[in-house]
């Protein structure tokens, strides 16, 4: 090895050195072990109960705001819902333009595995509650892509699913009956998905690194 | 007529949950009617009360240190500072709320305080969109704070005195003693500067979503969200009310507050679904120029 490059992996050595000690924080459980700077692992949050709960997911069921993010073919179907003749709004449907603000979230299609990357983080960025819908058969079982290398075929396996809107494509009609659907969920208490994603977090995981091979993001991005 | 503290405090109170319902109602009645004019059924009615309710209610929210905690609550600090020196009502033991002889200043102050406040937030949230945000609100707030200024110099100039309840008393008597006809200058200075201060199109490109989704609030979700929601309808309703006393003559019940506040709204809404939205730079040049130039030509007028 020569002198250049012995000085060039030093400089990288001290490099990464400061930049491990950047992304570790104090009072993780394990000393010793370097985590990144949002990698706490989710927790289930219990909700309340009876009436007031009641009462919450009222308001949930009812103010839907969705991620106004593409994740495949399938998004040219929402952007209709927003104009006069299917006017999404009147459920309470708002588009939002950041996971932070947003509570559900509409995989449009087919995954591939550069999109399921962003989905994973966009995903674990929106607050508990939050919903999916999976539209399209590419969803539900790979569709026409159901051979294809590079997309996945189920998305339950990598994230939890509340409502599947079956076609390829699905007309704005049925991702409406789709947010119907998934109003009456949230209104019998049934759509505790993000806890279920908490609760099952190693399995979600280890099924995403599975597929991700380059996986250069921390655990879990909150 | 003097009141006891603790009433008074009852009663700013009470006008605090009337302008939060009342901005709350407002949004989405024009909502409402916009949607009634593209052909759509709209939002309901109550969707904004829906919103809060959801946003204060996620169970998980995540924070970036204290002065993201902070931003909220300054802005809306902001907000009901703002509204609580504004006299609703006038000449009202009820709706005069904390109005005393120099609340113009105040106001002016408060107006910009939580928006200072907020950039402070949002910078500590890391999103550079958040960043682009700030900057591009500041800029243009400052633009417009100058006809805004320079109106408001007008009146108190005028009237000769910096409190909005004589600046109200000085126009009663008919609608030819307001100072959009006894200063027209000046009040069409302000009105233009209301415009930006609004944001609606053309001055919309703070929380242009398209570019830069939702602007400095980015970061921003959960509680820290619904208190800013809570703040946009206050605020809202406190501009509102301001424009009312300053230009308007002022209200002398509640009627006639909703009617003049909800035509002065229907201004922003107009020119907002009538134009295209402005880049910064050219809002900038925009509020710089012509207003600026009548603002100065309503001072000018008073002082002559």
């Amino acid at each position: 090895m020569s002198e250049h490059e012995t000085n060039r992996q030093l400089e990288q050595d001290s490099v990464r050195e400061v930049m491990e000690a950047m992304m570790t924080y104090p009072g993780k459980a394990d000393a010793g072990d370097t985590v990144l700077f949002c990698d706490a692992r989710p927790k289930v949050e219990k909700p309340y109960r009876g009436i007031i709960e009641k009462f919450l997911n009222w308001a949930r069921a009812n103010s839907l705001w969705v991620l106004g993010f593409g994740t495949g073919c399938g998004a040219i179907e929402l952007r209709p819902l927003m104009t006069s003749r299917y006017d999404a709004s009147r459920f309470g449907v708002a588009g939002r333009p950041t996971p932070r603000q947003a509570s559900v979230f509409i995989i449009g299609g087919y995954a591939s595995v550069k999109t399921l990357k962003r989905i994973i983080r966009s995903y674990e960025q929106m607050q508990n509650p939050k919903f999916v819908i999976g539209l399209g058969s590419c969803t539900i079982n790979g569709g026409m892509y159901w051979d294809s290398y590079n997309t996945i075929n189920r998305l339950d396996h990598y994230i939890p699913v509340d409502v599947y809107v079956t076609g390829c494509m699905p007309r704005p009609e049925a991702i409406l009956a789709g947010f119907v659907k998934l109003q009456e969920l949230i209104r019998a208490g049934k759509a505790e998905k993000a806890n279920e994603y908490a609760e099952n977090f190693d399995w979600y995981k280890a099924n995403q690194k599975k597929i991700i091979k380059n996986w250069d993001m921390p655990d879990y991005s909150w | 007529m003097e009141v006891n503290l603790p009433l008074k405090i009852a009663y700013a109170a009470l006008s605090l949950f009337i302008a939060l319902n009342y901005g709350l109602l407002l949004t989405s009645t024009v909502a409402r009617i916009r949607a009634r004019v593209q052909g759509r059924i709209g939002i309901r009615i109550f969707q904004p009360y829906l919103d809060i309710i959801k946003n204060n209610a996620k169970r998980t929210s995540i924070t970036h240190g204290v002065m993201f905690y902070l931003g909220p609550v300054f802005r809306i600090a902001g907000g009901v500072g703002t509204f609580l020196f504004i006299p609703m009502i006038y000449d009202s033991v009820m709706f005069s709320n904390f109005s005393f002889s120099g609340d113009v200043l105040l106001v002016v102050y408060f107006i910009f305080f939580g928006q200072l406040g907020m950039a402070l937030g949002a910078g500590e949230g890391g999103h550079p969109y958040s960043a682009i945000g700030v900057s591009r609100g500041l800029a243009q707030m400052t633009a417009f704070e100058v006809p805004f200024t320079l109106s408001i110099i007008a009146l108190a100039v005028q009237y000769n005195t910096l409190s909005i309840s004589e600046i109200v008393s000085a126009q009663q008597g008919g609608i030819m003693s307001w100072s959009l006809f006894t200063n027209p200058l000046a009040t069409a200075a302000a009105i233009i500067a209301f415009l930006g201060m609004s944001m609606h199109n053309p001055f919309s490109v703070v929380m242009a979503p398209q570019e830069i989704p939702i602007g400095p609030p980015t970061e921003y979700h959960s509680n820290y969200l619904g208190m800013l929601q809570t703040n946009r309808a206050i605020f809202n309703a406190a501009k509102l009310l301001l424009y009312m006393n300053l230009f308007f003559g002022g209200a002398v019940n509640l009627p006639i507050m909703i009617v003049k506040t909800f035509l002065l709204y229907m201004i922003n809404v107009v020119v907002g679904v009538s134009f295209p939205r402005f880049r910064v730079e050219q809002s900038i040049r925009f509020f710089l120029g012509i207003p600026t130039v009548i603002g100065l030509l309503g001072l000018l007028t008073v002082i002559w």
